[in-house]
């Protein structure tokens, strides 16, 4: 669904991706971890038009979105949940859901997937009417899902959801993630968590100072040594 | 002081509080979606007042077409300015879109004396607007009190986009965080133009009520009114429509009854604004209304 060519981008003098192949199949679970700084959330970036690459190329379903405003790329169905959540907290919960259908013109599907995030995060639902900058740092979290939800993606791509939560809250997320991709979303996961990530991923890829250095299946990832001793903590 | 004169006294304070609120929403709206204090906002008020004063004497309009013709064709004006003197410069560092904003206001200025002339222009105040109606012992000037009239209206209006329409919640996001708002597929450039449209509509309707009040038309009239109104919305707390509102009645409500109550001071009365201004910073740094508000990177 998303292919990525030899996307490179420079941050003034440095080189933060350089050159990287990554391919993102249809209806999946996609895994990216590295450590801080190896350009993880700059891929993120890039490919939903916030970054500008200074080459290569990103394509989903074979068009070029490259270069294409930030807000062109969210309509085609590439949606960002940004790290640190980002959510809008001086709007109300349930404005903030609306926010993310922000270009949808359906007001009844909008309606309905009000009620399908109210669902999978029955939370939301108490506090529709709170101010989102109230939320707790997990609920915060459920909420930049949902929002990202509400864009009807078809790539949805979560920068660290789990960054500063408490371990419950992260497994839930873990869940949901499993059980968007189930009902038909693909999800590009970016991690410092690997092995949580990995374990729900069925492809995933190691970043190293803007280059991917391993890739492969989910599981085999995990076995991998070089992997359990880089970013699963692993004393050998 | 009699009870009537105080109640005059008081429609006056109304109708000068409201003008200095519709200009300083202008302040606080840009500023709130772009950290931007647009110097030039007094300058859109000069304009405002000078086209409807054209439609009016040149081409004869009635005074109401001359004021719609005018806030429109300001509205524009507004968001053309934003295209050509900020935009560009959306990205670079907030100094130099601030400088881009003190050029534009000279610019302006220059603009208005070349092409408006330097010497004051009288303002045909039309009838409707200049008559004088007694309420029992007390009289005043129907102006006096369709300003505040209309100002509660557009006001109502405006309360009601921003808070209730979609249009509105997209302000609201674009104010607290535009790349959250990008990824929304809000289009923050529309968003931008749509706020600079409104402030410059609302400081044209100002400027024109302005001169009706006062009627004398020169190119640097939105000076003052300008820095006042500017004063206004940070002692309300920039960002805040509510503390621009607040801001701009507070201002205008004390200059007048300083005016009235102490006449001898009332050559100070400019300066009095910046007083205000000082001691409300002293106390509380962030405005009546404002919330502290981390600095955005």
């Amino acid at each position: 669904m998303l292919e990525i060519k030899s996307l490179s981008v420079h941050y003034g003098g440095i080189h933060a991706l350089q050159g990287i192949d990554l391919s993102v199949p249809e209806g999946k679970i996609v895994t990216l971890i590295g450590a801080n700084g190896a350009g993880k959330s700059t891929t993120l970036r890039s490919i939903v038009g916030l970054v500008k690459p200074t080459g290569g190329k990103v394509l989903l379903r074979d068009a070029v979105i490259s270069g294409k405003a930030t807000q062109e790329i969210v309509q085609m169905g590439v949606v960002l949940v940004p790290e640190g959540r980002r959510i809008f907290p001086n709007l109300t919960v349930e404005e903030n859901l609306l926010l993310g259908a922000y270009a949808r013109n359906d007001k009844e599907g909008v309606l309905k997937d009000i009620n399908h995030v109210y669902a999978l995060f029955p939370r939301l639902k108490e506090r529709r009417t709170q101010k989102g900058g109230t939320l707790s740092g997990g609920e915060q979290q459920m909420l930049a899902v949902g929002r990202g939800l509400m864009s009807r993606p078809k790539l949805l791509m979560m920068d660290e959801p789990s960054l500063g939560l408490a371990p419950l809250i992260v497994k839930m997320i873990f869940e949901i993630i499993k059980q968007i991709n189930a009902e038909g979303t693909t999800v590009l996961l970016v991690e410092q968590n690997a092995k949580a990530a990995l374990e729900v991923a069925d492809y995933g890829y190691v970043l190293e100072t803007g280059r991917i250095t391993l890739r492969g299946k989910g599981q085999d990832l995990l076995q991998d040594d070089r992997v359990r001793k880089a970013y699963l903590g692993e004393v050998q | 002081m009699t009870l009537s004169l105080l109640f005059q006294h008081i429609v006056n304070a109304l109708s000068l509080g409201s003008l200095y609120a519709l200009i300083a929403i202008g302040y606080t709206m840009v500023y709130g979606i772009l950290r931007l204090i647009n110097f030039a906002h007094g300058d859109i008020f000069m304009l405002g007042a000078y086209v409807a004063f054209y439609g009016i004497t040149l081409v004869s309009l009635p005074w109401w077409a001359a004021l719609l013709v005018s806030i429109v064709f300001t509205a524009f004006f507004g968001v053309g300015l934003e295209r050509v003197a900020y935009k560009p410069l959306r990205d670079s560092p907030r100094i130099s879109i601030m400088i881009s904003a003190i050029g534009a206001s000279f610019l302006l200025e220059s603009l208005g004396v070349l092409i408006f002339g330097g010497r004051p222009k009288g303002v045909p105040v039309p009838d409707v607007l200049s008559r004088v109606i007694h309420f029992g012992s007390v009289s005043m000037v129907t102006i006096s009190l369709i300003i505040p009239l209309f100002t509660f209206a557009l006001l109502g209006v405006l309360l009601w986009i921003v808070n209730k329409t979609k249009t509105g919640m997209a302000m609201r996001a674009v104010s607290t965080d535009i790349e959250a708002a990008r990824l929304m597929a809000v289009d923050v450039n529309k968003i931008v133009s749509f706020t600079f449209g409104i402030g410059s509509l609302l400081a044209a309707f100002g400027g024109i009520m302005w001169s009706f009040k006062y009627p004398q038309l020169n190119p640097l009239m939105g000076v003052m009114p300008g820095l006042k109104c500017f004063i206004a919305a940070v002692i309300g707390g920039i960002g805040s429509i509510g503390g621009a509102v607040l801001g701009g009645f507070l201002l205008g409500i004390i200059e007048i009854m300083m005016v009235a109550f102490l006449p001898t001071l009332s050559g100070y009365r400019d300066a009095f604004a910046f007083i205000l201004l000082i001691v409300v910073l002293l106390v509380k740094p962030t405005g009546l209304l404002g919330k502290r508000q981390a600095e955005k990177v």
